[in-house]
Formats: C-alpha cells, sequence, structure tokens
C-alpha cells in the first residue's frame, strides 16, 4: 500500500497550513486522525511517516498517540460502538443497555463479533446526558452519534452496518472480475 | 424566559444558515466593534457587564481579556469546545445550532486583543460538528467577515479548528495549549498564565463557548443592558444542563439567579416515578453532593449563593439530579472511575489517588469492604486536596468526601 504522503498529499498539506510555519508539531494529531482514517487504526509505519512530516521523533509522536483514547493500534472491527456508561447515562439506564446490547452481538465489551463488524465498548461521557442510552459509532474515519436509543434500535443500525460491508465486499468482488 | 439569548436557534427556525443568522442582526455587533471601536473599549464593555466564564471557573471575561501584555506579539484567542465534564452538553447545543453566534463572539474577542488566529479546540468526538464549523468557516471567508482588511480596515483574521481526540483533560486550559502543540494533553505548572504564556508562548485567551456567545449581545446591546439580567455579581444568562432522576432532562437557558426548584419541578418536571429528590450536583462528576432538602431547593443558582449557602461551586451549571433509590457509594465508584481513567498521570496525588478511590469504591460496592475501607476512601480524599497540579485531581475528591458527610449510611448499608 502506498505510504500517506502519497495518497493525502493535498490534505496534509491543508494541515499543515493552519498552523505557524515554526510550529509542525501542531499538525501530529491531525495527521494522527487522517492515517487513522485510511484504514480504521494506526501502523508503526504511520508514526515514522507523521514524525517526518513534522519533524518530531517517532517515540513522541507514538506517546502522543497513546495517550489519547480515539486513537486505536490494533484492527477491531469494522465500526466501533462506544456505549457511554458514566454517571448522568448510567441514571438512564446505560449499564444495562451496555450488557444487553452484548448479549444480542453476543460479545463482551472490548470484544469484536465473529464477522469482524463491530467491536463493542464502554467509553466515558460523551456531552449526551439527556439523551442516554447513547452510543457513537467510529468507522470510515467519521463518528456519529446516536441517541435515545434502545436495544432493538442499536441492534437495526448493526444490520444496517452488516448489509453496508456486506454490499462493499461484493462490490469489490465484482470489481476483481 | 421572553426571549431566548443564547440558544435562539429554539426561536428562530435555520439559524446556522449564515442569511438567517445575518438576517436575524447577525455580526452587526462584529462590525460594529471592528468599525466603531477600538479594541480597549470592546474589553472595557465586555468588563462592565459582568460576564463571567461559563465554562465553570466564572473568572470575569474582560478582565480576563485584559490581562494580556501589549508589548507581547503575537496574540491568539482559543475557545474551548472540549466539553467533557459527565452532565454538561451545553456547547454542543450551541455549536450545532448557533455556531454563528459563537463564531461572532470568538470574532470580537479575537478583534479585543488583536488577535489575528484564533483556534477553535473541539473534542475528537465532535469530529462532524467540526466538519460543519469548517464549512461555516469557510462561508465567513467568502462573505469578506474572515481574512484580510475586515470591513475595509486594516484588521485581519483566520480562524481554525483542531480536534482532540478523547482526552477530558484537554478541557483543562493548559492541557489545551499543549495539546493543540502536538502534545500530550497535561496541564501545565502555572505561574506563567496562559495570558502572557499561551499558546506557543504567546499571550493567549481561552474562553468556553458558551461565554463567547454572549458577547455578541454586549456588544450590540450594551453593557448596561445585560447587567439587568441575573444577579449584582452573576450577571447575564446561563444554560442549565439538566440530567439525571428527572422527567425532563435537557438543556435550559435562565438568568443567573434562579431557584433550583424552579429548574428540578418547574421546567424539568419533577423526579420520575414519584420518587423524592435526595442529592444534587451542579457542576457534573466535579460537583459535590448537595442535599437536597427544603433550603438548597429554594436556593438561587448564581456563583455566589450557591457557593455561599450550599458551600458548593456552581461550576459549569451541570444539573445532576439524584433520586431516593440511588445509593451514593454507587453514584462515587461512577465518579471515581471516570477520574481514574481521565488522570492525565502528570502528578502523582492525582494519578495515585484517583486509582485507589476507584479501587476501594469497587470494594465498597462489592460489599468486601469493612469500614476502615471506607475510613481509608476518605482519608486519600483529603490527603489529595490542595495537592494536585490542576483542578482535575482536586474536583475528583468533591463527590467523594460530600457523601461520606451526608451520606455515610448508603456506605455503612454496604459494609455492615
Amino acid at each position: 500500500m502506498s505510504d500517506l504522503r502519497q495518497r493525502c498529499s493535498q490534505e496534509i498539506q491543508e494541515i499543515l497550513d493552519k498552523y505557524p510555519p515554526d510550529q509542525r508539531r501542531s499538525a501530529v494529531m491531525p495527521l494522527l486522525l487522517l492515517a487513522q482514517r485510511e484504514v480504521g487504526h494506526i501502523s508503526p509505519e504511520a508514526l515514522q511517516e507523521i514524525a517526518e512530516i513534522t519533524g518530531v521523533s517517532s517515540t513522541e509522536v507514538g506517546s502522543v498517540s497513546g495517550f489519547y483514547t480515539l486513537f486505536h493500534f490494533e484492527a477491531g472491527g469494522r465500526y466501533r460502538i462506544q456505549v457511554c456508561t458514566d454517571l448522568p447515562c448510567a441514571l438512564r439506564g446505560a449499564d444495562a443497555f451496555l450488557e444487553q446490547l452484548g448479549e444480542k452481538l453476543d460479545i463482551h465489551p472490548g470484544q469484536t463479533t465473529a464477522d469482524g463488524v463491530i467491536t463493542l465498548e464502554e467509553v466515558k461521557c460523551l456531552a449526551a446526558c439527556h439523551r442516554a442510552p447513547m452510543f457513537q459509532v467510529q468507522g470510515d474515519g467519521k463518528i456519529t452519534y446516536h441517541e435515545n436509543q434502545t436495544v432493538e434500535s442499536a441492534m437495526e443500525l448493526v444490520e444496517k452496518l452488516r448489509g453496508h460491508v456486506q454490499e462493499n465486499q461484493q462490490s469489490r468482488v465484482e470489481g476483481q472480475r | 424566559m421572553s426571549e431566548y439569548l443564547l440558544l435562539r436557534h429554539r426561536g428562530i427556525p435555520n439559524l446556522d444558515k449564515l442569511a438567517i443568522y445575518r438576517d436575524s442582526g447577525g455580526f452587526s455587533a462584529y462590525r460594529k466593534a471592528v468599525t466603531q471601536m477600538q479594541p480597549a473599549e470592546v474589553i472595557n464593555e465586555v468588563k462592565i457587564s459582568g460576564l463571567r466564564g461559563r465554562g465553570g471557573a466564572g473568572f470575569p471575561t474582560g478582565v480576563k481579556w485584559g490581562f494580556l501584555p501589549n508589548h507581547l506579539w503575537p496574540h491568539y484567542v482559543v475557545a474551548n469546545a472540549d466539553e467533557s465534564e459527565p452532565g454538561t452538553f451545553k456547547d454542543r447545543e450551541i455549536l450545532e445550532n448557533n455556531p454563528f453566534q459563537f463564531l461572532e463572539g470568538l470574532m470580537i474577542a479575537c478583534y479585543a486583543v488583536q488577535a489575528r488566529y484564533g483556534f477553535v479546540y473541539l473534542r475528537g468526538e465532535f469530529w462532524q460538528t467540526a466538519q460543519e464549523l469548517d464549512r461555516h468557516i469557510s462561508m465567513l471567508e467568502n462573505a469578506g467577515l474572515l481574512g484580510d482588511e475586515i470591513f475595509g480596515t486594516q484588521y485581519s483574521l483566520r480562524l481554525h479548528t483542531h480536534l482532540g481526540a478523547g482526552a477530558y483533560i484537554c478541557g483543562e486550559e493548559t492541557a489545551l495549549l499543549d495539546s493543540i502543540e502536538g502534545r500530550l494533553g497535561q496541564p501545565r505548572l502555572r505561574p506563567p498564565f496562559p495570558a502572557v504564556v499561551g499558546l506557543y508562548g504567546k499571550p493567549t485567551v481561552i474562553n468556553n463557548v458558551e461565554t463567547l456567545c454572549n458577547v455578541p449581545l454586549i456588544i450590540e446591546r450594551g453593557a448596561a443592558w445585560y447587567r439587568t439580567i441575573g444577579t449584582e455579581n452573576s450577571a447575564g444568562v446561563k444554560i442549565f444542563s439538566l440530567s439525571g432522576c428527572v422527567n425532563q432532562p435537557g438543556n435550559y437557558e435562565l438568568p443567573l439567579g434562579t431557584p433550583f426548584r424552579k429548574l428540578i419541578f418547574e421546567l424539568g418536571g419533577g423526579i420520575p416515578e414519584g420518587r423524592r429528590i435526595k442529592a444534587i450536583m451542579t457542576a457534573g462528576a466535579s460537583s459535590s453532593l448537595i442535599k437536597a432538602d427544603e433550603k438548597a431547593l429554594d436556593t438561587p443558582m448564581d456563583y455566589e449563593s450557591v457557593q455561599q449557602q450550599l458551600g458548593a461551586p456552581l461550576g459549569s451549571a451541570s444539573v445532576i439530579i439524584l433520586d431516593d433509590s440511588i445509593n451514593m457509594a454507587w453514584l462515587v465508584n461512577k465518579t471515581a472511575h471516570f477520574f481514574a481513567h481521565e488522570s492525565c498521570g502528570k502528578c502523582t496525588p492525582c494519578r495515585e489517588g484517583t486509582y485507589w478511590m476507584a479501587r476501594l469504591t469497587d470494594r465498597i460496592l462489592a460489599r468486601k469492604a469493612r469500614k476502615t475501607d471506607v475510613d481509608m476512601l476518605g482519608s486519600v480524599a483529603r490527603q489529595m486536596q490542595n495537592k494536585c497540579l490542576c483542578a482535575l485531581g482536586e474536583f475528583s475528591t468533591m463527590a467523594v468526601i460530600s457523601a461520606l458527610q451526608w451520606f455515610g449510611e448508603d456506605f455503612e448499608e454496604l459494609t455492615a
């Protein structure tokens, strides 16, 4: 696979242009988000490349990336369903919601479904306390909020995401023919 | 409330469209500031208005702006849109529905301190909101409201968004600055304060989204008008994020000084399923627990009254309601785990203290604790106080200490 600079040179330049010319280090986090968007997690090669772009050592880029919870270093499910179970959400049934959703998906929080589509995760506050149970879906380089959820509405979404992955696979197979 | 001032989108549909925002008087305050007022006059007007920081600290906004030294340049303004406190969801509503009023406030703040670059730091989870905000910013560039020689003056201004990536601590202003600089989001030792040594080592103003949203109104209608709302020392309106055991959770925009009872029972519809209110938190997970007796319910929600009458800070006005079905040891276990997870690890009292508070409350909840463990929980919390590098560590002890003080029987129930 070609490297980040080849695939996203224009976006990298746009990111660098946001910050003063002598502050390229500020681009570390936006570049990590960009690298993750491409493959769903951050590879050691991407860390190295971001280090080269920003002039920061790859060790430091690694330490920054490890500090923040939205960065992932291992391939998980295609989509991460991240349920908030902090106090206000818990007062609206988020703990039970997470448990029941896990049962439906046949996984525990932190695990990925057998088809590789969904990783279920428990996360901290997402600023949607009045509309719990709620979760965000991280995947395809995007984050979307899903509020006022029930296990049924969440499973409907899961089926939609599964369908989406299947369609993609089919079109890829047809493309190869 | 006759008229929404901050949540104006609730009265004016499609206020997130630039044309509609401008038709409703949008950017006239910005034009007035840039074309008719000296920067010092803008700062002075905001000072006189009595506007205080809505992120939680309640520091006078105009005074903060006035701290920037005029012999060190460039100046920066950073909007704090890291909203991550459990119980707080007001900035998100503004950013999604009334973004231009926020941006106008930010732009006036930039003019007031003569900053030519402003940043909006959004938590990474607000990815979608940031995309929209980028679009709004480019619309303002196309409309000539951002860029060079704004309104034909010498003033030029550019705004950029910067996304975090999941770290509560980045709402702390110095950690936020480090995060923009591409470092771990860990608080800095102060002094020097950001007003002198801030972003890239330059003088910097950092304001919360809701705070900035007040600014266009103050410039347009005047500080004297603003002071007619709220109380003597807590002027203006505030968005109260109401959550927890209440029938109608949500954001409520009210004059500061409105009593708790009105928010919880009149607007929030009271407590579900006929249960009784037991406690109130006013600053999200960072709050002390306030015993919800008649006196508390009649207390006006402004910075002074809540502190003086109830011994707790109003903070960000993230009001979490707890009813009589809630065991406070369970609650403290929730908040302790939150802070243990979000502690940045830079200072020892917070890193170790939050970890041990989480462990001890786990043991209490599992009914494996003795009374000495409960005493140790209090001891750990008290030893952390006044010893942490930033407010996170301090805040993590608030619920613990007040729960032990007011609701000791909840712990006894689990250790007996």
